[in-house]
């Protein structure tokens, strides 16, 4: 990569996440609602470990991961909006006529996500924390889950950009987002223990990378690492995250044709 | 035409089909002499934005060839994109950004760092009167001055070709004027060439130096504002009667009035008689005394040199203000038109 194309990408991502900086309703929604997942989630289910299969006797212990996988999947969602609205207001196309790098313009929107999705992680994560919950993984354990939500937020915000720059139309990101957030959380060990799903609801987590990056994640975190399975679903989670990035690129490259 | 500097921007038989069959070009060709103000003058969708986006290097063309300041934009688009500015019809500021941060960032996308950058930064914000504003965040910008920060951001690294994608496209008449005289500043200055697109027809004849009429993706006349104009031969005598002819009394007026051969192509339709003259202010007695005798009392009488609007309607065939089918933005009624 060039020296121009990292310098062209530090200034967008800057320009990405002051602009994110000054809409603090948006910041303190993103912050709140995770405190929310936790505390409904936390309340409602804190039985729920009675039925064993969590491999703890704490569901705040379990819930953090979750909430952790959750958020990162619902806010990645939304990144097409973004690009939208920069196609909109003519953003995209004021850039476009200058010398940016055009790579760089993509990997903006794939380091600010990651860079939002980390901090969102570390704050649940320390939330959790000071509610009592344990992490016998130590900081390997948490530094894999917070590289998985990463991976996981990267695939998400790819294909939500893709949809914007293909679909431009607001409603079908709003439509498609609202669908999904439920289904593939749900369909995953997020809140609850794999052995106490329907046989059928466990294979089709098997093929939910939202599944994966929570597979990943608790993995890692265990007091006894079991690194096989986060390496078989964090390689998977980074190969759809490849597979997602190239394609936002390509649809880039046919949204400059169409333009 | 007498200029034997290269042309600093030349479209050649430009042909663009938008999915659907829609030809947004058929066949446009235009050359911009190194240092002038062009304008092509059209109204919305005969193909003036489709131009400027290939000639920016943003939208490629069915064929055709493009060069824009010596080089070849569908071969060579990153050399074009160095030597030109560009102000899209859409602003494409960051509004969460505040002018000068718009500034700074587009500064280093050419390469400028450091106290250039900044220096260059804050004389634009002064040149702009955007001073104060510069520490503002955008959107709280009124319309004219979001329009002239986007000039500003459109100058930061001094392109030697300028394009305008209708500039003053939503502005009030007072934003409109203050535009207007920025630009004829650009104007000025040493070596800029400046594309001007408008379907403001007092914007083409104030600011250009030469006008292309553009009609259905194709130049269909072009020349100075005053050439163009000359090709009417003569100034538009229109007079209102008080009270209606009828068709007969129509015909009859005419004949009358063609007896003098200073006028010509008289019509007359109802109230309304429209008439060319070589010298209108000196046909008007003549006019009144043919219409007197011919007992028709007259309401008023208007004698106009020829505007652009005629010559598009000679070329075109249409009224300038019927072929706008597009957003409807208001052609202003006299601002800064009437000198």
């Amino acid at each position: 990569m060039s020296t121009a194309t990292l310098n062209h990408t530090w200034y967008m991502t800057q320009r990405q996440l002051t602009a994110i900086l000054r809409q603090p309703a948006f910041l303190v929604i993103t912050l709140v609602q995770p405190v929310i997942w936790l505390f409904l989630f936390g309340s409602l289910f804190r039985k729920v470990v009675e039925l064993g299969g969590f491999g703890t006797t704490s569901y705040l212990d379990y819930l953090v991961p979750g909430v952790v996988v959750m958020s990162a999947l619902s806010s990645s969602m939304w990144a097409g909006m973004g690009t939208l609205e920069e196609i909109e207001r003519g953003t995209l196309d004021r850039f476009l006529v200058t010398p940016v790098s055009r790579a760089a313009l993509m990997n903006a929107n794939v380091v600010q996500q990651g860079i939002s999705t980390a901090l969102q992680s570390v704050v649940i994560v320390l939330l959790g924390k000071l509610g009592g919950a344990d992490y016998p993984g130590g900081v390997t354990g948490l530094v894999i889950l917070v590289i998985a939500s990463i991976l996981l937020g990267t695939v998400f915000g790819a294909f939500s950009n893709a949809l914007g720059m293909l679909v431009r139309q607001r409603e079908s990101i709003i439509g498609i987002n609202t669908f999904l957030l439920l289904p593939l959380t749900f369909l995953s060990s997020a809140f609850m223990a794999v052995t106490l799903m329907p046989s059928w609801m466990r294979h089709i987590a098997d093929f939910n990378p939202v599944n994966w990056a929570l597979v990943a994640g608790r993995s890692a975190m265990a007091a006894d690492p079991d690194w096989g399975s986060v390496l078989s679903r964090g390689g998977a989670l980074l190969a759809l995250a490849v597979a997602a990035v190239w394609l936002s690129t390509r649809t880039f490259r046919a949204y400059q044709k169409s333009v | 035409m007498t200029t034997t500097r290269a042309p600093a921007v030349a479209a050649l038989n430009l042909i663009k089909t938008y999915p659907g069959g829609i030809k947004a070009l058929d066949g446009m060709d235009i050359t911009v002499g190194a240092g002038t103000v062009f304008g092509l003058l059209g109204p919305n969708g005969a193909g003036k934005s489709t131009t400027v986006k290939i000639l920016t290097t943003l939208a490629r063309p069915d064929s055709g060839t493009a060069i824009v300041a010596g080089h070849d934009a569908l071969r060579h688009p990153d050399r074009v994109r160095r030597a030109i500015g560009v102000v899209a019809q859409k602003s494409g500021a960051d509004p969460v950004a505040t002018g000068r941060e718009n500034l700074l960032l587009q500064g280093r996308l050419y390469g400028l760092r450091g106290a250039a950058l900044t220096r260059r930064a804050d004389e634009l914000l002064d040149r702009f009167d955007l001073t104060d504003a510069g520490k503002r965040l955008v959107k709280t910008y009124s319309g004219g001055m979001q329009r002239r920060l986007d000039v500003a951001i459109g100058l930061v690294h001094r392109p030697e070709v300028l394009f305008l994608d209708e500039p003053t496209t939503g502005l009030d008449p007072e934003a409109r004027t203050a535009m207007w005289e920025e630009i004829s500043r650009l104007a000025g200055d040493e070596g800029l060439t400046i594309l001007l697109t408008t379907h403001y027809l007092e914007e083409a004849d104030r600011l250009a130096e030469r006008v292309a009429i553009v009609d259905r993706g194709r130049v269909v006349a072009e020349g100075t504002p005053d050439e163009l104009k000359g090709e009417l031969h003569g100034d538009a005598v229109q007079v209102v009667l008080r009270e209606d002819t009828g068709p007969l009394d129509a015909r009859l007026l005419e004949t009358a009035l063609s007896e003098f051969a200073g006028v010509r192509e008289a019509v007359v339709d109802g109230r309304h008689l429209r008439a060319r003259a070589d010298d209108g202010p000196s046909a008007v007695p003549h006019v009144l005394a043919v219409l007197e005798r011919e007992g028709a009392a007259v309401a008023s009488v208007t004698v106009a040199r020829p505007s652009l609007d005629d010559v598009y309607l000679r070329y075109a065939g249409r009224r300038f203000a019927d072929a706008d089918t597009g957003d409807g933005a208001p052609v202003p009624a006299t601002a800064g038109g009437a000198r």
